[in-house]
């Protein structure tokens, strides 16, 4: 039992865990036809019951889990594992008719029905399932409240509502402006952009992966993967400075982590370059400068011209550099995340002189 | 002699709802008869302002769980739920320092079986989780392509004000979870680029040399109305949270509904 759970403290550290939700996409969408099965669909539901039914059995694990304002958490975890898996069997199920000349199911479901009875029975039975949960809920857990706000007495860890968590994790790498500000705004900016950036006219009002491709990928990418598991990440897996902590590990308030991250002008003038850091910043940071330029300029030039010519000569130059603008900001966090964790890389860019450090 | 046939007589109930039914009362606020015959479906859908946001008739795909998951419908009840039990609240709350903490204590230790903090805790808890899929299951279908882009951008506002309504509703109990929580996510207000006192380039920001951005007038104090959580962010929060943004977004549901409708209702193939 011991060795299992210090077993399972190892595999979550961030960049197992990070590592492992991606794998975990890659193979669902590469091995589709098989994960879309109904063995797969309950046998993950199973096993994710059988986690936390033996977390629970742990008290440092309940500690975590079973605070109020985590159950839902907890519920999102199996609802959105159980939504991947619901939605690719019916793309795959679509996919198959699609390739054998059928129609999707959707389009032989055409036909028209009366509201009355159909949906409105529909309706009534949702709110009365929804009303009996939402009741049962409140009756068997009650809500938070703590001690009184006391501004003089910070708790350890201090975190946001659970669904900032995901950006509250990117603090790790990235400075409040790019995590608590440029990078949200993005967020919401791209999925704005959605629908005007994908010309793909496939897919529209059924399920379906193959005519989709790009496109769900890259969604559940940063649905699944970046946003929803940093959430649970930052959740259940961060204690006290926001430190690392497996989830049958007790949150040790002493932990020491050695911080030994380098910014990128230390390594080149001071570790490659065998001299002190230049005074002036522009000098200091200008290979920092170049990277960043050449990340936001030049690689969506070069990437028109090589790698992405279909999407650039499909999309047309506004939407690509848009789309293409939108994307690298997204991988922008993949991206520093490895930094960090191969080269200890703290700033790309770190100019204190006027905060901006990247 | 003629045989004389009586007619078995109706149950007493079955009476009695006839009865009800044709009184100038019932008529007049049900102006057709049960919707079990064609002509009264359409009519139901016509008649009826709460039925009205519906077509009369819709795509098969567009009732099954399969294909929407019921989440948007939930979300919207969800919001409904909230509204109410809300309202509820109000009656007992009072958004100041003095009362804010102890009238949620005295919620709890006064209010023998009340669990319409729970409710309304627990309720806006699922529905971030809800809208978040509502809005996989549209991308997952493809439901954002034309002609149905706008809504869907709709829906991505509506989404952002859904956790703004949360994050403003977190700091009502004004206890230790609430303040540390929206101070640490008011926080990175400070480093608004140009606008927070700690954001990159504000100190660029000066007029004549006097500094238009400090830490006492920045995007953090315009959304804090202080330099620290206190007084100025409560009444804040509790007006955004139950008076502003329930408007916004009652108003942008409207459009939304609206816009189903008129974007050719539930999506499905062509």
């Amino acid at each position: 039992m011991t060795a299992l759970k210090s077993f399972i403290d190892l595999v979550a550290d961030p960049r197992l865990f990070f590592a492992m939700t991606t794998v975990a996409l890659v193979l669902v969408v590469w091995k589709r036809e098989a994960f879309s099965s109904n063995r797969w669909g309950w046998g993950l539901m199973v096993l994710l019951a059988i986690f936390f039914g033996f977390g629970l059995t742990d008290e440092n694990f309940v500690k975590i889990i079973a605070k109020p304002d985590n159950v839902p958490i907890v519920a999102l975890i199996f609802l959105l594992v159980f939504f991947t898996w619901y939605s690719m069997r019916e793309a795959v199920h679509n996919d198959r008719r699609i390739a054998a000349g059928k129609p999707p199911v959707e389009k032989d479901e055409s036909d028209r029905v009366w509201t009355w009875p159909d949906l409105v029975y529909t309706e009534l039975i949702s709110m009365v399932v929804c009303m009996v949960v939402l009741i049962v809920w409140s009756i068997l857990l009650e809500a938070p409240i703590e001690q009184p706000a006391n501004n003089a007495n910070t708790p350890n860890p201090s975190k946001a509502p659970w669904y900032f968590l995901g950006l509250q994790e990117m603090l790790v790498y990235f400075d409040p402006w790019l995590a608590g500000v440029v990078l949200p705004g993005l967020i919401i900016v791209g999925l704005m952009a959605i629908p005007y950036v994908d010309k793909n006219p496939n897919g529209n009002g059924y399920y379906t992966f193959r005519e989709r491709k790009a496109e769900i990928t890259i969604f559940l990418f940063g649905f699944v993967v970046l946003w929803s598991s940093l959430i649970v990440l930052g959740t259940f897996l961060r204690g006290p400075n926001w430190n690392f902590f497996g989830p049958f590990e007790y949150w040790d308030i002493h932990k020491l982590e050695a911080l030994t991250n380098v910014q990128l002008s230390e390594y080149i003038w001071v570790r490659g370059l065998g001299m002190a850091l230049p005074d002036n910043w522009f000098i200091r940071e200008m290979f920092g400068l170049a990277l960043t330029l050449f990340y936001v300029v030049g690689l969506p030039v070069l990437l028109a011209k090589k790698g992405l010519v279909k999407y650039y000569e499909k999309l047309g130059p506004t939407r690509y550099y848009v789309a293409v603008l939108l994307f690298l900001s997204m991988l922008s966090l993949p991206v520093k995340m490895l930094m960090r964790w191969v080269f200890n890389l703290k700033y790309i860019v770190s100019i204190p002189e006027f905060f901006l450090n990247i | 002699m003629a045989t004389k046939t009586i007619e078995p007589k109706a149950p007493a109930l079955v009476r009695a709802w006839d009865w009800i039914t044709e009184t100038q009362v019932w008529t007049s606020i049900f102006r057709h008869t049960a919707p079990i015959n064609d002509k009264n479906r359409v009519l139901v859908m016509l008649s009826n302002v709460f039925l009205h946001m519906h077509p009369v008739r819709l795509r098969k795909s567009g009732v099954r769980l399969r294909y929407t998951w019921c989440m948007g419908g939930i979300s919207f009840f969800l919001f409904l739920v909230l509204t109410f039990t809300g309202l509820l609240l109000m009656f007992y709350y009072r958004p100041t320092l003095e009362y804010a903490y102890s009238d949620i204590v005295g919620l709890r230790e006064h209010v023998p079986l009340g669990i319409m903090r729970e409710m309304h805790r627990w309720g806006a808890h699922a529905m971030v989780i809800t809208v978040w899929l509502h809005m996989f299951r549209v991308f997952m279908t493809g439901s954002y392509k034309p002609p149905r882009e706008f809504n869907w951008n709709v829906g991505v506002i509506m989404l952002v004000l859904t956790l703004l309504l949360s994050f403003t509703g977190y700091l009502l109990p004004w206890d230790q979870l609430a303040v540390w929580a929206i101070t640490v996510g008011s926080n990175m207000a400070r480093a608004t680029p140009l606008a927070g006192y700690e954001g990159p380039g504000a100190q660029f920001m000066t007029l004549g040399g006097v500094p238009l951005v400090h830490q006492a007038d920045d995007a953090r104090f315009a959304l804090l109305g202080g330099t620290v959580v206190g007084e100025g962010a409560l009444l804040r929060f509790y007006v955004l949270h139950c008076v502003a943004l329930p408007l916004v977004i009652g108003f942008l549901m409207a459009v939304h509904f609206w816009r189903v409708r008129k974007d050719g209702g539930i999506s499905g193939p062509l």
